[in-house]
């Protein structure tokens, strides 16, 4: 992809490419409105954007390409998917309409929408087009180029585009940052009030215990072998990540059975065969 | 002499300040100030009109400007003054008569706790009415007659407590709002057409102006005339005025408000003259009032009501013979003049005899009362045969004259106007005759009253008796003394005299005067006099029924104009309701239907809204496209 | 091939996008698909700047790219502080503004 194909003609190899990486762009963005889970939403969203990525650079526009790459894919969607763990990645939404008429509006007006704008498009479509060869090479290069528009023509406008990220920066942490208004509870506070209540005096127990895995989502048994919820905490019990792996146990006796057994007949084997 | 003239306004309107912002203190003396002011203006009155006479004829009127009452450039109105000979007349009638009223009162009201401010009230009545008879100017005119219509207001409703008084002071008020209207109208006519109120050039200008503006004025006038003068559509007022103390029905009656409407429309003649059309109504409303008051006094049984349908019937002459032009006027005056005397006297001695009844005032219950009240019956028959016209007295020369003009109003109006007196004479002698062939004559027919306390008839203290006597005086003389004395010469200068051509001789309608009240009193006597008086009333014929109801006019005005106006009333307050509120309502309505509707929409949900700001976009999208189109 | 079938792609890209933000309750989603759109958008620029000649569209794109950087910074803080209020992502649940 030099920069004088892009510049002047679309050769079939970008044909090719568009269709190919177009389609997958258009059934990502499908997917990222159908998926039940954030989680793949986001991953797909991510998808599109990359391939978005690749039909910037076609177009000639490196700078831009990296910077979707760069930007888009790196930050903004590790953003979502921060966000989308902090809410919870596995919860599923209900894909169920809620709003009488909505769903059927929503189509409705997306199908008029974009038929009215494909419209305007094919009513405005030009032949013949410029192509950046020499755009790109007035002042060295694309990113030369782009230097030259943003620090001169542009210059008010990044300035204050520059405010507002950084304010934005600030809003975000005000937003998200909660003052405490009560001092924490000591230790010793925490205590006495246990033994006040008279519920818990002494620690909780433990995850794990019992547990072939040691991980903190797996409730401790009880004597009589039923799990303990109480031993996981608070967070992934709100969320009902709790994995019971009281099932597991026998399935794990059997396979180990089965593979003793595998062992011991092919001793049995060899035995047989050393005689 | 002129600085005098404000002081005859002056002094019963001080007395009235006094009276009524004095308070309970001057309760013991109220009375006799009173009575002062009153006389103290009639003193000053005699004064003018001892100087008046001293100067020459043209020269008599005398003018007293006290300041401008409405500085407005363009509408300027005066308090200013004018008497002249016929202001002189009123003057002397008002205060004159009204002081004697006060005298009467003093004895009438003796035992009412409230004496102090009735005497503040008829002082009051007394100012204004000579504010009305003494103004320069219509607006201060108006002035004197709404304080006249004030000052009835709180005299015919001095015994608030009775709801017959109260109602009685809210109608006559009310009615005579409906004349007061046509005499602001009539002002507000003058002062687009002339730009002034005066009185001089008002008058002067009637030559320059379309006859057409001049009967509007003059209908609008003779509207005025019959709210005060109580004459026919608006009489209804009258008869139940009587619910006030009889001094008030006689000062009422004789003496001020009911004469304020012959006075206006003798001020008015240079108007009236140069509209003939109007004055044909003027006559009209004379002759139709003149028969309806006689026909209804003929049928009462009170004895206040039977003297006032007499009251509206005189009225009734004098209108008619103020609406016969410069033939009538001075009779007109000269009857309102003698009939004040003999119409006070009346009801004075009304008031006498229910003084002594115990305040019964029917007359079926009164009878053979001449030996128990003797002073009263004669100043009272002496009253009686000055207002039938018995030759001699006061009445005969007034009525006769305006019999006489009415014949020579000329053509068939003049006979028709003239017959229609005539009838009215001896009607007046009938119902006359009978009231006192029932008051003074035949068997006792007391009832105790609803006490139980037979009446003691008795003759009046001092205080009542003098005044009735000096009326008495006045009825008998008066007429003689302006026939002998030259009434018409005096009062010439001022409205006017033509002599009239009557198709009849003198003697023959005096004649004809005295035959048909021969008749009338001999009808009455036949009737009442001969046959003994049944204490409970005949039911009477159909005339006689729709008499005692005043000839149905409370039923008329009732059927007309309450339950007309009520169901205007009620229409107009329909198509409010329906039309006006209806599209108001509508209009809220469908706006309230239309938003409950729309509220909808806004369902608290972003994705809504997000819809709509989307299917909004395509729109846009659609319409550029279109135009660029186009 | 013409560079006008970016332009197509861009336009059903966005509209993928809108109706995503229409049908989807989960605030997060929503947001993914709002950056779609600007995807879209600044392919479509991209586009233009090609078609044009020269860098003007590039350097938009370039600006859109930080615009929706501030915005899905503060758009994100905004989501976790009612996911912590509420402890609910869903659009549908902040539905107080209505009579």
């Amino acid at each position: 992809m030099s920069a004088n194909l892009a510049a002047y003609a679309t050769s079939s190899g970008e044909a090719v490419q568009f269709w190919v990486l177009g389609t997958v762009a258009v059934v990502g963005a499908l997917c990222t409105i159908l998926m039940r889970r954030a989680v793949h939403s986001a991953l797909c969203l991510a998808g599109t954007m990359i391939i978005l990525a690749v039909f910037y650079l076609a177009n000639g526009a490196y700078f831009l390409g990296i910077v979707q790459i760069v930007v888009y894919t790196g930050a903004i969607m590790m953003l979502f998917l921060f966000v989308v763990m902090l809410v919870g990645v596995t919860a599923a939404d209900s894909l169920k309409e809620t709003i009488k008429g909505q769903r059927w509006w929503a189509v409705a007006c997306g199908l008029g929408f974009g038929i009215l704008l494909a419209a305007g498009i094919g009513n405005a479509s030009v032949k013949e087009f410029a192509g950046l060869g020499v755009a790109n090479s007035a002042h060295g290069g694309n990113v030369e180029g782009l230097a030259a528009l943003i620090f001169t023509k542009y210059v008010f406008a990044f300035e204050i585009t520059g405010a507002l990220l950084i304010t934005a920066a600030v809003g975000a942490m005000v937003l998200t940052h909660r003052e405490r208004t009560e001092r924490a509870a000591t230790q010793r506070e925490l205590s006495e009030q246990r033994v006040r209540e008279g519920t818990h005096v002494p620690p909780l127990p433990a995850p794990g215990v019992y547990a072939r895995h040691n991980a903190v989502d797996i409730a401790g048994l009880l004597p009589d072998g039923t799990p303990a919820e109480l031993t996981v905490m608070q967070t992934l019990r709100k969320r009902g990540q709790i994995r019971d792996v009281s099932t597991e146990a026998l399935a794990d006796l059997k396979a180990l059975e089965q593979r003793s057994e595998e062992r011991l007949g092919r001793d049995r084997d060899e035995e047989e065969a050393t005689r | 002499m002129e600085n005098l003239i404000a002081l005859l306004v002056g002094a019963p309107l001080l007395g009235a300040a006094v009276l009524l912002l004095g308070g309970r203190r001057l309760d013991r003396v109220g009375h006799w100030i009173g009575t002062l002011f009153a006389a103290a203006s009639f003193a000053i009155g005699l004064a003018l009109f001892a100087d008046m006479l001293g100067k020459s004829a043209d020269d008599r009127a005398l003018y007293q400007r006290l300041y401008t009452w409405i500085p407005v450039e363009g509408f300027q109105a005066d308090m200013a003054f004018q008497l002249d000979q016929l202001s002189m007349t009123f003057v002397l009638l008002i205060s004159g008569v009204g002081t004697l009223i006060h005298v009467y009162s003093i004895g009438y009201m003796e035992h009412d706790e409230r004496r102090r401010r009735f005497f503040g009230y008829l002082n009051l009545f007394v100012a204004a009415m000579l504010l009305l008879v003494l103004a320069d100017n219509y607006l201060l005119l108006y002035f004197g007659w709404e304080g006249v219509g004030l000052a009835s207001y709180l005299l015919i409703g001095f015994w608030q407590h009775k709801p017959a008084a109260a109602t009685a002071a809210k109608k006559a008020f009310l009615v005579n709002r409906v004349g007061d209207m046509g005499l602001s109208i009539a002002i507000m006519i003058m002062f687009t057409t002339f730009g002034t109120f005066t009185f001089g050039p008002v008058l002067g200008a009637t030559g320059e102006t379309s006859e057409g503006t001049l009967t509007a004025i003059s209908l609008m006038l003779l509207l005025a005339a019959c709210g005060k003068s109580a004459q026919v559509p608006l009489q209804s007022w009258l008869g139940d005025a009587m619910e006030g103390p009889t001094p008030v029905s006689a000062l009422i009656h004789a003496a001020t408000m009911v004469t304020a409407g012959v006075y206006l429309i003798v001020r008015s003649a240079d108007i009236f003259n140069a509209a003939p059309d109007a004055q044909l109504v003027v006559t009209v409303v004379g002759a139709v009032t003149l028969l309806f008051g006689a026909i209804v006094g003929c049928a009462k049984d009170d004895i206040k009501k039977a003297l006032a349908g007499s009251t509206m019937s005189q009225i009734g002459y004098m209108i008619l013979a103020a609406g016969l032009g410069p033939i009538g006027y001075v009779f007109a005056i000269m009857h309102l003049v003698t009939h004040g005397f003999f119409k006070a006297g009346l009801f004075l001695g009304a008031g006498s005899v229910m003084h002594g009844m115990n305040d019964e005032v029917d007359m079926r219950k009164y009878g053979g009362l001449r030996k128990y009240m003797p002073v009263t019956f004669v100043t009272f028959g002496l009253g009686y045969l000055a207002i039938i016209g018995f030759p001699g007295l006061s009445g005969f020369f007034s009525k006769d004259k305006i019999i006489e003009a009415a014949f020579a109003k000329g053509g068939t109006e003049g006979w028709i106007l003239g017959a229609v007196t005539l009838l009215g004479a001896a009607i007046t002698a009938y119902y006359m005759t009978r009231v006192m062939l029932m008051t003074f004559f035949g068997e006792k027919r007391w009832q105790p009253d609803a006490d139980g306390n037979p009446p003691h008839p008795h003759e009046s203290p001092k205080s009542m008796v003098v005044p009735m006597v000096l009326l008495a005086v006045g009825s008998v003389a008066a007429g003689a003394f302006f026939e002998f004395a030259g009434f018409v010469e005096w009062l010439e200068p001022v409205t006017g005299f033509a002599h009239g051509h009557s198709p009849l001789s003198a003697a023959t309608v005096t004649t004809a005067t005295v035959a048909v009240m021969v008749i009338g009193v001999g009808l009455a006597y036949v009737q009442y006099g001969r046959k003994p008086v049944p204490v409970v009333a005949p039911r009477g014929s159909l005339l006689t029924r729709a008499a005692r109801r005043d000839l149905l006019q409370d039923d008329f005005n009732h059927a007309v104009f309450v339950r007309g106006g009520t169901h205007l009333t009620r229409s107009l307050v329909y198509v409010d309701h329906t039309l006006v509120d209806g599209v108001v309502n509508g209009t809220a309505a469908s706006v309230g239907g239309l938003s409950g509707r729309l509220r909808k929409l806004q369902n608290g949900y972003a994705r809504s809204y997000a819809v709509s700001m989307f299917g909004g976009t395509a729109v846009l999208i659609a319409a550029t496209l279109l135009m660029r189109a186009v | 091939m013409n560079p006008v079938n970016y332009l197509y792609l861009a336009a059903l890209l966005f509209t993928i996008g809108a109706v995503g933000v229409l049908i989807r309750r989960n605030a997060i989603v929503v947001f993914m698909c709002v950056e779609l759109m600007l995807n879209a958008c600044n392919l479509a620029f991209v586009t233009f700047s090609r078609m044009h000649g020269n860098l003007d569209g590039q350097v938009i794109a370039f600006f859109t790219m930080v615009v929706a950087a501030a915005e899905v910074v503060v758009g994100l803080a905004i989501i976790v502080s009612v996911f912590r209020a509420r402890h609910s992502a869903s659009v549908d649940d902040a539905s107080l503004m209505k009579l």
